[in-house]
């Protein structure tokens, strides 16, 4: 009930900013209509597609009918024939004349498998190097991994991402061009975003891991699990990590969540056709449904991402579960 | 240019009367080429000439097309595109150099006929015409097509020339109005026959039907109205297998139906053409240079790190090509919040020539203009220079300036705003050229930035913004629907022009012998005796210091060596699509 | 509290104070500490938590070792079981448990004895209990390492232990989890899983310190019943003299990291001979004296143990420091066997001491 109550104000808010803000500006329907007129349009022009979009009616009649759209479904005129928009109806692209909908679900297995992927790889690599760097506190091996994960959370995906296709893919050739092919086709068409993406969550996971492991090490339970003659790599992986790992999973969540929502950078820099593209392309041409949906898909995520983290907490927390 | 969608639109003389392409006398069908071009020789000739049937032709852009369906685009190179799976009753000869601009017949025999003083004009379908199925193409399909593109709500993309010209006033296109025999502006006395009727004579009626897609025809059972885009029906030599994808891409493959015979511009050499969409800029330069793409889309060259790649090493170099775009990049000077020609003097006076060059990339970039109308357009003369000098190394002249100021009655100087695209560093780079410059003779300039998603909307193509906010010049560039003087000056220049929001008289010129001239022009036949007064008018214009003339665009394009038939296509101001084919 | 007549324990050979020991004998006893020392190298300087320990154990018998905090009891305690990380600690001297020398033996070879030779309950069960694994798990997991059973086997023997150790319903309470039990049962729980592999030396750390009172008692009987029925040695930490007169044969008080009286039960409560531990019983709450008047603490605080001061460690919190004529200040008082089997570290004559127990001390507890 929580989650839709919070859809409906991210709704509400995108509402606001796409047209209360830029009429604070002093942009007009004018002015909105003729971003998607051609060259010099005329008043004629303007009219009609104000009339299309219905923008002059009230934002809060506007709003009314997109909610009552996505419960009850809508019809969409395309001029010569009325076609249904079941419920979820998420409106029909200004730009593409798509449902909105069906574009999202299009685009959803090239995001997920952005995220997947990075997220696989991301939890290995940083995991591994912050319970090492943690355990060789202040040797060479935690010093470098530390200096390069900092390297990593201070390096963007587009900086990482240009120049691993300038040099990896077309001046060294070791990798082929970064294309999306589906999973089925081939498993590892995204290693490249994969591992641009991967670098930066690692090193951050990495922080936490070692930060996280640091404190759990010097925790009783520890030295109890030590004084019970178990092995060091036991002790490590099925005391020390296990509580470890618990807020870690609280943040992995949230990350994971939104990037299911969109990984913008990543997809931006590799040119995947994701839902953060969609989204991108949806503000920089002021599409509203495309932006509203997106900013659905990716509240609804993190929504959800939330929701079984928190179901999750229970599974491997028994004080969570029991209180 | 007036909208950052309207890539490059340009054109060439129609007639070989332009001094300022002495270098682009290239003759019409050279067939040499062949792998070893020179640098910038598709600018003037066929490149890699070849009819090899077959391979994959793969096209790439950052963006998308404004729409698929040829009634609703007005992007250059979405209209260069359509041809290769649409045809019209006229369009741009598909040669090189200067011969491309000029509109020949496509569906239609000839060029359109002229009857009842100039208010009809008549064309005539070829025989054997087809569509993608087989059936034939017949004139009230064109009829069709017109009458579509009055529905602006659901064609809000293209041009609005028909709702402008033809008699039709009051009617709402065919999917508000079913009943296609209450569009009265085009009438079909036979299968072939197709007559346009216009509320008073367009002297340039061919142009407007040649340059865009609005006269294509479909049949009205295939329309999908808005979505009609994502798969349109086929009347050239490819067609669409499956529906396009936007900002993903498509596939076109042979259309069987299409014939040689009646088609000169267009060639069927590759098997299929794939369209990628939304691949980044760079990653695009980097897969034309290794040949994985074979065409950049927009056609308005490469991004500034493979340009340096390209001009350093020999090798690229060769493969690239640095034409004229089409385009100008002037300098408006705002009429209306300036009002005293003499002020206007003082600032182009004052101007630094060889900054504003320097800005816009030197060399490589452009050269300087005279004449507002680019030398790509037909009949246009070179001019001669008002307050300035077409030189690259000319840095104003500030005495004459100060004695501008003084003739305006403001001997110290003044304060106005000049505006540009926050996010182009060129206009970034020239309105600090500005600022400086003309502090020199104590004209203050404020400088602000706009993005260019709004600016040529609601900041400078706003008149009552301009007027508000003080905005005395700005920067700017154009390029025109079709390439002649009316389709370069009349939407810069003409009072008419002026509309309230996206408006390109950015001069906001409302010059009484300029309007006249304009109310004239358009009924004179003779394309020589238009030329003449299009020349007047470019400088009339820039004797009133309505605007600086400042450099003509050159973009630098690269065609990787497996392309086959590449020209520089004067009409469209990038290679012409419609004949290209791929080898090896 | 002298009620228990217990058999005296032996107590090792004095040994040199010199740093590392020098070659030593194998060892007598079943625990023999000698000259043990654990030294943390920090910024600030050394930490010399524990400086020259010894003593002795033998199986069936309990040793309890006393000390405020950071007198270097709990140090020690983990030292035996050789939990301290080498990299910041430096360990040295011998523990002999059950013929293995902990300090010089290899990682592995500790760890096999961890847990099944000795084992340790610690203060605090809750914190001391992984809270993410049920009890029954934790005892499974402590009892597989040393046994190879199946895991129902060892389940088997985990809710035997919780019986064992008096935890009602332990066939359904092996499957709890820590924080699902009262102090006492975790504590309980907690016994049950050091004891699952019958070890033969059981360390204690403050095992009653987090309980109220009567569970403090019942957790002590159960030791003591344990004990018996397993024949270990066992050591027990804490602060609380009442727990040593209770469970000890033997005592041991520690101060700043040295051993300053090592006695038997009897002896360290009826003959004391160290001013620090008459200040410990008098700082003893005893149930039969007044809430108000009971608790008598020593002034002062605690040793640095980075930048040991020479002379006596408690001199400087010592009532009777100026009885002595200035040694305490410049020399370290050495251990010494005054009595038979006991020793205590301090430089006033022996005579004055005694004197000033029958005298000043003794009436006022």
């Amino acid at each position: 009930m929580g989650a839709v109550g919070l859809l409906l104000i991210i709704s509400a808010v995108t509402f606001g900013i796409f047209f209360l803000v830029p009429k604070a500006a002093g942009v007009t329907s004018d002015d909105l209509a003729a971003r998607f007129a051609g060259k010099t349009p005329d008043a004629a022009t303007l009219e009609a597609i104000k009339d299309r979009f219905a923008l002059d009616e009230p934002v809060p009649v506007q709003y009314g009918k997109y909610i009552k759209s996505i419960v009850a479904g809508d019809t969409y005129d395309t001029g010569v024939e009325t076609i249904d928009c079941p419920a979820p109806c998420l409106g029909y692209s200004f730009r593409t004349n798509q449902p909105v909908f069906d574009e999202i679900v299009d685009r959803a297995p090239v995001t997920f498998m952005i995220a997947i992927g990075a997220a696989v790889l991301w939890l290995l690599a940083g995991i591994t190097i912050g319970v090492v760097s943690a355990l060789r506190r202040g040797s060479v091996i935690d010093r470098v991994s530390m200096g390069i994960a900092l390297a990593g959370v201070s390096l963007p995906v587009f900086f990482t991402g240009l120049l691993s296709l300038a040099f990896v893919v077309h001046r060294w050739q070791l990798l082929p061009e970064v294309n999306y092919r589906g999973f089925s086709d081939n498993p590892f068409s995204l290693l490249l975003p994969w591992i641009c993406l991967a670098f930066l969550y690692a090193a951050l996971y990495a922080r936490l891991t070692r930060a996280g492991m640091l404190e759990t090490m010097n925790e009783d339970y520890i030295r109890t699990a030590r004084a019970k003659g178990l092995p060091e790599r036991t002790v490590v992986v099925k005391h020390g990590l296990r509580a470890t790992l618990t807020p870690i999973m609280t943040v992995f969540g949230l990350d994971f969540g939104l990037l299911l929502g969109g990984a913008i950078i990543t997809e931006r820099t590799f040119s995947l056709p994701g839902i953060g593209q969609l989204a991108l392309d949806g503000i920089y041409q002021s599409d509203l449904p495309v932006v509203l949906g997106a900013t659905m898909v990716v509240a609804l995520f993190v929504v959800l991402a939330n929701l079984i983290v928190d179901i999750l907490y229970g599974v491997v927390d028994p004080r969570v579960r029991h209180s | 240019m007036k909208s950052p969608k309207v890539v490059t639109s340009a054109a060439a003389a129609a007639v070989a009367l332009s001094l300022g392409l002495s270098a682009c006398g290239g003759s019409d069908d050279s067939g040499d080429g062949g792998g070893s071009a020179k640098f910038d020789a598709g600018s003037t000739a066929v490149v890699n000439a070849s009819d090899k049937k077959g391979g994959v032709l793969k096209y790439a852009q950052p963006d998308d097309f404004d729409s698929l369906d040829p009634a609703n685009m007005y992007y250059a190179y979405a209209l260069n595109f359509s041809r290769v799976y649409s045809r019209g009753l006229m369009t741009y000869a598909s040669k090189p150099g200067t011969a491309g601009a000029e509109i020949v017949p496509d569906l239609a025999e000839a060029k359109g006929v002229v009857g009842e003083g100039g208010k009809t004009v008549t064309y005539t379908l070829k025989q054997g015409v087809k569509y993608e199925d087989g059936s034939q193409i017949k004139a009230a399909d064109v009829k069709y097509a017109v009458a579509r593109t009055f529905d602006r709500g659901v064609l809000r993309n293209g041009p609005s020339y028909f709702t402008q010209l033809l008699d039709a006033d009051g009617y709402k296109g065919p999917f508000k109005d079913k009943n296609l025999d209450n569009f009265k502006g085009v009438d079909t006395p036979d299968e072939r026959t197709v007559v346009f009727k216009l509320k008073k004579p367009f002297s340039e009626f061919d142009q407007v039907v040649g340059f865009a897609g609005q006269t294509n025809p479909l049949p009205q059972a295939k329309d999908k109205g808005e979505r009609y885009g994502l798969h349109p029906f086929s009347s050239g030599p490819y067609k669409f297998e499956g529906d396009y994808q936007p900002k993903k891409g498509g596939v076109l493959v042979r259309n069987e139906h299409w014939d040689q015979a009646t088609d000169p511009n267009r060639k069927q050499l590759p098997d299929r053409i794939e369209i990628q969409s939304a691949l980044k800029a760079e990653e695009i330069d980097n897969r034309l240079i290794s040949g994985s793409v074979h065409v950049d889309l927009p056609g308005s060259g490469v991004q500034a790190a493979a340009r340096q790649q390209i001009l350093t090493q020999p090798k690229l170099k060769d493969s690239a090509d640095n034409p004229l775009a089409g385009f100008h990049w002037y300098l408006p000077i705002n009429t209306e919040v300036i009002p005293n020609v003499e002020c206007r003097k003082a600032i182009v006076w004052a101007t630094d020539r060889s900054a504003l060059f320097r800005a816009y990339g030197g060399e490589v970039g452009g050269e300087p203009a005279t004449s507002i109308q680019p030398p790509t357009v037909a009949g246009r003369e070179k001019g001669t220079d008002f307050y300035t000098k077409a030189d690259a190394n000319y840095t104003g002249d500030p005495a004459k300036a100060k004695e501008a100021l003084a003739a305006c009655g403001q001997p110290n100087g003044f304060s106005t705003k000049m505006v540009f695209r926050s996010d182009r560093p060129k206009e970034k780079l020239a309105a600090e050229a500005m600022k400086q410059a003309l502090e020199r003779v104590g004209i203050k300039i404020e400088l602000a930035g706009y993005p260019s998603g709004t600016y040529t909307n609601e900041q400078f193509g706003s008149p009552a913004w301009t007027k508000k906010e003080k905005v005395g010049l700005g920067t700017y560039g154009w390029a025109p629907d079709w390439s002649t003087g009316y389709g370069y000056l009349q939407p810069i220049t003409d009072q008419d022009a002026i509309v309230d929001t996206g408006n390109s008289n950015t001069s906001v010129l409302k010059d009484a012998e300029v309007n006249k001239k304009w109310d004239e022009v358009v009924s004179i036949q003779d394309p020589a005796a238009r030329a003449k007064i299009y020349n007047e008018i470019d400088q009339r214009v820039r004797e009133q210091a309505a605007i600086i003339p400042n450099v003509y665009a050159k973009s630098l394009l690269f065609r990787p060596s497996t392309l086959a038939n590449v020209y520089l296509h004067a009409g469209f101001g990038m290679y012409n699509y419609a004949t290209l084919g791929v080898t090896g | 509290m002298g009620d228990k007549r217990v058999a005296r324990g032996r107590r090792p050979e004095l040994v040199d104070d010199a740093p590392g020991g020098a070659a030593s004998a194998p060892p007598s006893s079943f625990v023999e500490v000698r000259d043990l020392r654990i030294h943390f190298p920090t910024d600030d300087g050394i930490v010399k938590s524990v400086d020259g320990l010894s003593f002795a154990l033998e199986r069936g018998r309990t040793l309890g070792i006393v000390g405020e905090s950071g007198s270097g009891k709990s140090v020690t305690s983990l030292g035996i079981l050789g939990l301290h990380n080498r990299r910041n600690a430096r360990v040295s001297g011998e523990i002999w448990v059950g013929g293995t020398d902990i300090v010089g033996a290899d990682p592995e070879t500790v760890r096999k004895l961890r847990g099944r030779t000795m084992s340790m309950i610690f203060q605090d069960p809750l914190s001391s209990m992984h809270p993410f694994y049920t009890v029954g798990k934790q005892i499974v997991e402590a009892y597989r390492v040393h046994n190879d059973v199946s895991k129902q086997v060892a389940r088997k023997h985990a809710i035997d232990m919780l019986g064992r150790v008096g935890i009602p319903n332990p066939a359904k309470r092996v499957d709890d989890y820590p924080h699902q039990f009262s102090g006492g049962m975790r504590q309980r729980a907690m016994i049950a899983m050091a004891l699952s592999c019958d070890p033969e030396l059981l360390i204690a750390d403050e095992p009653t310190t987090a309980l109220d009172v009567t569970v403090q008692a019942q957790i002590l009987d159960l030791l003591r019943d344990l004990q018996q029925e397993f024949n270990s040695a066992i050591i027990m930490i804490t602060h609380d003299l009442g727990v040593v007169a209770e469970l000890s044969d033997d005592i041991l008080v520690m101060y700043g990291g040295r051993a300053v009286e090592y006695a038997s039960v009897d002896d360290a409560f009826h003959r004391p001979l160290h001013p620090y531990t008459w200040g410990l019983l008098g700082s003893m709450p005893r149930l039969d004296r007044e809430r108000t008047a009971r608790l008598n603490p020593i002034k002062g605080s605690p040793p640095s143990l980075i930048n040991v001061p020479q002379g006596c460690a408690f001199n400087p919190r010592c009532a009777f420091r100026d009885l002595n004529d200035g040694r305490s200040e410049t020399e370290r008082p050495e251990l010494v066997e005054l009595e038979p089997g006991h020793q205590a570290a301090c430089h006033l004559p022996l005579d004055k001491r005694r004197e000033l127990w029958e005298s000043e001390i003794r009436p006022k507890l």
